[in-house]
């Protein structure tokens, strides 16, 4: 692709004035990362792009939230789908800080439990697990005390 | 604060031995009115009648009253009850819960939603810690020590949480060594022994039941269950490898004692019944002191 396709498809995905834009998100987790964050639930002018070409993640998506800044433990939650996800904080058009995502060391409500004899799943129950590892990805939870890992990771 | 008792790694090692010096006190005096105008609730979600008769005994010689569920088919769960509700319509009458659900971590959910102590008899593959405590108490017991001592445990040490519960808790004590004799499907999970690994803890693991056992001070049998072997003929080649039978206790230590947390279906030959060092039935019997020290501390009665 040359580089003048390239910048007509940065192009497509609108600049904002002030707010948060999240790059970098693997595209086949655009949607739940918008369910993580709530980003359904708001009304804020939102744009999305995806299947954008990347050379790290072989197709990513791209979320602009216009007048909206997350707080750590809030951006964080997306950490185990989007783990190389980006921040840029848009001031007047203008980056003024760069932020990268950090798996939490507790999560709640995110994950469903991969064991179907947990109680979670049989009640409503929001889950929680302690991180036991980054890489490979490793979660205990605080109920049935099993552990949930790399590819057994499921939304809630 | 309420001390709830979910799993056995909620306990400090200061509260492990205060619960063995509590059930001494019991053993020795196991009538005490401490539970005297309270009520305890006895859920059983699951049948289990071995563990809900040494809890109700345990409760009984404390003078308190019992409310319950013995049979789940008849409880409100069967009507479609959350276990949030019934756990929250039960703590405004109780001031004790001990509960037994098939599901894993039904305990720990129980005692967010109770504002009264929970004590786990058991969530499904789980825990059943008070199993694991009144081990401790048989072993304390019997060797007079829960320090320097070599463990072998026997059977299916995959899926058997008592052995995993009684690993995690006597790793607390000074220099345990471990001797795993277990089939290959059966064997010890990883987690267990990279948990030991990190604290430095010698293991052994062992595929055939022999003359090793000369070394033990305990022998902590389980049962092989047929339902663990996805292939009918690799259960009916391991079920009769071991057996613990009374010739071959021959050279063991005579401070050596045989635990079982029983039901025991033919791992340990009736032969072995009659040996001095066979010890479970009194570790049995051990469950009910264990069960009233529980109890107590979970109440701040002593
Ligand atoms: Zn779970």
């Amino acid at each position: 692709m040359s580089d003048e396709k390239k910048k007509k498809l940065k192009l497509k995905v609108s600049a904002i004035k002030e707010g948060t834009v999240i790059d970098h998100i693997p595209a086949q987790n655009l949607f739940k990362v918008i369910s993580i964050l709530g980003l359904n639930k708001i009304p804020n002018q939102i744009t999305f792009g995806t299947n954008l070409e990347s050379e790290k993640l072989g197709s990513k998506a791209i979320i602009k939230v216009s007048d909206k800044f997350f707080e750590d433990d809030e951006i964080n939650k997306i950490a185990l789908i989007a783990p190389h996800a980006k921040l840029n904080i848009i001031r007047d058009y203008g980056v003024v800080e760069k932020k990268v995502v950090e798996i939490p060391k507790v999560i709640t409500g995110i994950v469903k439990c991969f064991n179907p004899k947990c109680i979670t799943n049989h009640e409503k129950i929001t889950t929680c697990f302690d991180v036991i590892s980054t890489s490979p990805i490793a979660l205990k939870c605080k109920y049935c005390e099993k552990h949930t890992v790399g590819e057994q990771i499921n939304m809630q | 604060m309420k001390r709830d008792l979910i799993s056995i790694t909620d306990y400090s090692k200061d509260e492990y031995l205060r619960i063995m010096k509590l059930a001494a006190e019991f053993e020795a005096n196991p009538n005490q009115d401490l539970l005297q105008g309270k009520v305890v609730a006895s859920l059983f979600f699951e049948p289990s009648t071995r563990t809900r008769l040494s809890f109700e005994t345990a409760i009984s010689r404390l003078g308190g009253r019992i409310i319950g569920i013995a049979d789940p088919g008849s409880s409100s769960t069967s009507k479609g009850e959350t276990l949030h509700d019934t756990i929250k319509m039960v703590s405004n009458y109780a001031d004790l819960i001990v509960m037994r659900h098939p599901l894993e971590g039904a305990a720990r959910y129980a005692a967010e939603v109770s504002p009264v102590p929970v004590i786990n008899a058991g969530d499904g593959a789980n825990q059943h810690p008070t199993q694991t405590l009144l081990d401790m108490y048989s072993i304390k017991k019997t060797q007079g020590t829960l320090d320097n001592l070599n463990i072998f445990m026997v059977g299916d040490l995959k899926y058997g949480r008592t052995v995993h519960s009684l690993l995690m808790a006597m790793s607390e004590f000074e220099n345990p060594i471990f001797n795993f004799i277990a089939p290959p499907e059966l064997q010890m999970p990883q987690e267990y022994k990279m948990f030991l690994r990190e604290k430095g803890i010698r293991f052994f693991e062992h595929r055939e039941f022999t003359d090793i056992i000369s070394e033990a001070d305990i022998i902590y049998m389980t049962r092989v269950q047929k339902e663990r072997f996805s292939d009918p003929m690799e259960y009916e080649q391991v079920k009769n490898v071991y057996i613990l039978r009374n010739a071959m206790l021959k050279n063991t230590k005579p401070n050596m004692r045989i635990l079982h947390p029983l039901p025991r279906v033919n791992e340990i030959h009736t032969d072995v019944d009659q040996n001095e060092k066979a010890y479970y039935f009194t570790q049995a019997r051990n469950g009910v002191f264990t069960r009233e020290a529980i109890i107590s501390h979970s109440m701040n009665l002593k």
